[in-house]
């Protein structure tokens, strides 16, 4: 884990008077799954393309194994790209597309189609080489791009969003399948994507992204458990957010923090919290029964909302309907708020 | 609902009317030149009569083996041949320019490389032939050919243009992903894709060239181009029954490779539907 | 070497852009738009009647002559002309646009498609020339006429003034006629394109308000292509204003605006004249092009 595969220093992209990426500093570890986290515009994009070599930053530079790479082509890096919309050559076949990056290496025909073939096993598609890319459907093409960028042996693997175009359940599998083929070469995957529980399912570490800057840098759970900032703890999952006197009210200091819905149990009024619980008082106002589990909206006995969602292990949804404008004690564990920067 | 209902078989008549003037404007267009087909083997030297008083294949050999006839065909192929290269080159530079990049004045670019089109073909004319009494350029091969690229650009551009943006970005990006240098993404990846808009680009700049009499008139001085030949046996018909069957010559040299490019072009918009 | 090349390129988008930009930009700078700018200075030349040699100095006395009463007729006759070609071609080509981009199944509108563009891109020439085969004293008109027993009608037409002539190959309406027939799928294109633009729901909604098919045609459906008749305008008018083929071989010996300028430059080699005669086609599409541009004519196109 040592090495770095990929090193930022303060880098930025400005387009005229727009800094897309603003001074960021990042360290992406040899062999990790690492995931480019943010909503569009913030960045995470053009973040890639200038490891890939589409862009070049304005300022800083970008390592690449210790070699500064800021001012070489994309076709010099041993970088490769499973672009969005996958960027298959429709005049090629399955198998000209695989073995593209291998022909302008000038490797021998024959040794290009024993690679082409192991490939096309590793991303299950064994047969389809003799395809267009036009016969094949959404989730075959993504395979095809994962394997003609994986067949050159890149140092590091980029993926601008490639689940993206597929729907659901084939995200879900791809992404399994995903994590599995990076485990087995190896090779540190670098991922975009705006959709957090796709970062959480599969990545090493996250950074999140926000108007060109970085907001945090950790594990999914880091991130999940610990948001540092009132961004984070936002775009990744549902969050309260408390500050100000309701927050003195129940913590005793000001700050901003943070509690995840799911942390927060509903009690009934007389319940006693203990000493390393925090508990506040309120009324409910809403109930939304959703199948798996309930979300309340609970009105603060002094000032303010707070989500709670509890699963429905016993309770039915004639049950949770009861308990709509009763008053309820709140309690959840102290180590499971952040405090929030920023 | 009720109002609908009184409503269809009017809508009915309507299409049906509709129908049969849509086919008599379509047969207007057609039918006169068709008659040209007939026209080349009638037996009448002297006047168009109609209908033809005799039918006879003679016309054909002897058309094809004018001197004249065939050193107009000659000239009008050299032209247009060379017009339609320096088309391809023009138009295509300026496609990818307007393609790859955004700068101030694109749009000017479309709008300048359509004007020798969109303006009437003597304000073209007229103005190449003063700028050569200008500066004293004499007319030559030369002149016709320069005359017929400056309108020819445009298909090429709009054709090329048009497949680039219906091919998408990133498919050059991907080459280079690859490791293909710019030269060898253009070979492999650029030039296979809009190939074909090249052909069609290039088909219809040539007929467009083997075409055209307007601008050409200005700038051929006493060379005669196959339409400019036509034209003067308009004028003074020496030979008729030769100048049906050149005439006939004509509609299929240009109609085969306009249909050509329409499949073409239809052909490769229809693959990249159903990708989608 | 190659690839020191690609990647000398690669890292300066400019100088590559300036690299495509400059052979046609500098092709049509100096050719095209060199060749309009003399145009400009040629108009503001004259010719010295005695000599025939082209004066270069500064004069605007070659666009007073424009002004004379023969030249305005000219003018005036040319417009008139294109305006009825115009309007001419705008009646005949809606009927087919509108069946092509509402009625026609997707085999029949490829086909309809293809007959209205191969006319289009075929020889100008032959397509003129086989007018003079149907127009001819002995044609296919005349003999139709004949079959029909119309041809008392037919001389009687041709003796009227300004549209008759001697025969229908030497008349205004064989002029008319023809020009008609040429530009005609200029005009189909463009209405075809806008109807295609007006969605089904429109039309739809228009009838489920209460229209009847005429009342919707007539309060949704034109004034949606009507962007589209402008459109295939500016080239119908503008086609006609410059030819000088189409008068010189079917009009009487009254000048258009083309034959002027072909006659000018060529048989009295006067080209300041030719030139300032031009500006006035080009005057006119430029007036004509604005009040387009106004009515949302570039939409269409």
């Amino acid at each position: 884990m040592g090495e770095s595969a990929i090193l930022f220093k303060n880098v930025s992209r400005h387009f005229g008077e727009v800094k897309a990426v603003d001074d960021v500093t990042l360290e992406i570890h040899d062999g990790e799954f690492f995931s480019m986290l943010g909503p569009s515009g913030s960045g995470k994009t053009t973040c890639l393309r200038m490891i890939a070599g589409f862009d070049r930053p304005t300022l800083g530079q970008i390592f690449l194994y210790g070699q500064d790479v800021s001012n070489l082509p994309p076709y010099d890096r041993s970088v490769n790209t499973v672009f969005q919309d996958y960027a298959l050559f429709p005049h090629m076949t399955v198998g000209e597309n695989i073995a593209y990056g291998l022909m302008i290496k000038g490797l021998a025909k024959d040794q290009r189609k024993k690679q082409v073939d192991e490939m096309l096993d590793l991303v299950r598609l064994t047969g389809f080489a003799d395809r267009k890319p036009s016969q094949l459907s959404g989730g075959q093409r993504q395979r095809v791009a994962l394997a003609r960028a994986l067949v050159n042996h890149p140092k590091v693997l980029l993926l601008d969003e490639p689940l993206g175009a597929l729907d659901l359940k084939l995200r879900q599998q791809m992404q399994v399948e995903l994590k599995a083929i990076q485990q087995r070469v190896g090779i540190t995957f670098i991922f975009v994507t705006h959709d957090q529980e796709e970062a959480l399912t599969m990545s090493d570490r996250i950074a999140v992204f926000n108007l060109g800057k970085i907001e945090q840098v950790g594990s999914p759970a880091d991130i999940y458990e610990h948001p540092q900032t009132s961004f984070v703890a936002g775009f990744v999952g549902v969050s309260n957010l408390i500050g100000g006197e309701v927050a003195k009210r129940i913590t005793g200091a000001e700050d901003k923090f943070s509690i995840r819905p799911e942390k927060i149990h509903l009690s009934s009024m007389d319940a006693k919290a203990d000493a390393d619980m925090y508990s506040a008082t309120g009324k409910v106002r809403d109930v939304v029964y959703l199948g798996l589990y309930t979300r309340y909206l609970v009105e603060l006995d002094g000032g303010g909302d707070l989500v709670v969602v509890e699963q429905n292990l016993k309770s039915t949804s004639m049950d949770v309907m009861k308990s709509k404008g009763q008053q309820t004690r709140l309690m959840w564990k102290k180590e499971h708020i952040s405090k929030l920067g920023g | 609902m009720l109002s609908k209902n009184t409503s269809q078989p009017s809508v009915e008549r309507g299409s049906r009317w509709l129908q049969a003037s849509a086919i008599a404007v379509l047969l207007f267009l057609h039918i006169p030149m068709w008659l040209i087909f007939l026209y080349s083997f009638t037996t009448d030297t002297a006047a168009y009569t109609f209908p033809p008083p005799g039918l006879t294949l003679k016309w054909i050999p002897q058309a094809l083996s004018n001197p004249e006839m065939q050193a107009a065909l000659s000239l009008s192929i050299r032209v247009a041949s060379l017009a339609t290269v320096a088309a391809l080159i023009l138009g295509t530079l300026a496609a990818a320019a307007v393609y790859r990049s955004d700068f101030f004045g694109k749009e000017a670019i479309s709008f300048m490389l359509l004007l020798p089109l969109a303006l009437p073909g003597i304000v073209t004319g007229i103005a190449m032939r003063s700028a050569m009494s200008l500066i004293s350029i004499p007319f030559s091969y030369w002149t016709i050919v320069i005359g017929h690229a400056t309108f020819c650009v445009v298909v090429v551009y709009n054709n090329v243009l048009a497949r680039f943006r219906r091919s998408g970005g990133s498919m050059i990006e991907a080459s280079m992903d690859l490791g293909a240098n710019s030269f060898q993404t253009f070979w492999h990846i650029v030039l296979p894709n809009i190939g074909t808009a090249l052909l069609a680009g290039a088909i219809l700049a040539f007929s467009l060239s083997f075409d055209e009499v307007i601008v050409t008139t200005f700038t051929a001085g006493q060379q005669e181009t196959l339409p400019i030949w036509i034209l003067g046996q308009m004028f003074k018909p020496r030979s008729r029954p030769i100048t049906n069957v050149t005439a006939m010559l004509v509609v299929i040299i240009t109609a085969l490779p306009i249909l050509l490019a329409q499949r073409i072009t239809a052909g490769s918009s229809d693959t990249e539907g159903s990708n989608k | 070497m190659l690839s020191r090349v690609s990647t000398y390129l690669y890292l300066r988008p400019k100088l590559v852009l300036g690299l495509l930009l400059v052979p046609p930009l500098l092709w049509f700078l100096v050719i095209y738009i060199g060749s309009l700018i003399s145009l400009l200075v040629n108009s503001f030349f004259s010719l010295d009647s005695f000599t025939g040699q082209i004066v270069r100095e500064f004069t605007l006395k070659t666009y007073a002559k424009l002004f004379e009463t023969s030249n305005l007729q000219i003018f005036a006759r040319t417009t008139i002309m294109a305006a009825l070609v115009t309007i001419a071609c705008a009646a005949l080509a809606f009927p087919l646009s509108y069946y092509m981009a509402r009625f026609a199944t997707p085999r029949m509108k490829t086909f309809l498609y293809i007959g209205v563009t191969l006319p289009l891109w075929s020889s100008y020439v032959v397509r003129v020339y086989s007018w003079k085969l149907i127009l001819a004293q002995e044609g296919i008109v005349s003999w139709f006429a004949r079959i029909v027993q119309l041809d008392g009608l037919l001389d009687w037409y041709l003796s009227l003034p300004i549209v008759g002539g001697p025969s229908l190959a030497i008349s205004s309406t064989g002029v008319f006629l023809v020009f008609v027939y040429i530009w005609l799928p200029y005009m189909v294109i463009p209405i075809q394109t806008a109807l295609e633009r007006v969605p089904k729901s429109l039309i739809e909604a228009s009838s489920d308000l209460g229209a009847k098919p005429a009342q919707t045609f007539r309060n949704v459906i034109l004034p949606l292509a009507f962007p589209g008749v402008i459109a295939g305008s500016i080239f119908t008018f503008s086609l006609t204003l410059g030819d000088f083929i189409v008068p010189q071989l079917f009009g009487s010996s009254a000048y258009t605006i083309g034959r002027a300028v072909l006659t000018f430059q060529g048989t009295s080699n006067n080209i300041p004249l030719a030139a300032a005669f031009t500006m006035g086609p080009i005057l006119i599409m430029i007036v004509y092009l604005l009040i387009a541009r106004k009515l949302g004519a570039f939409d269409a196109l």
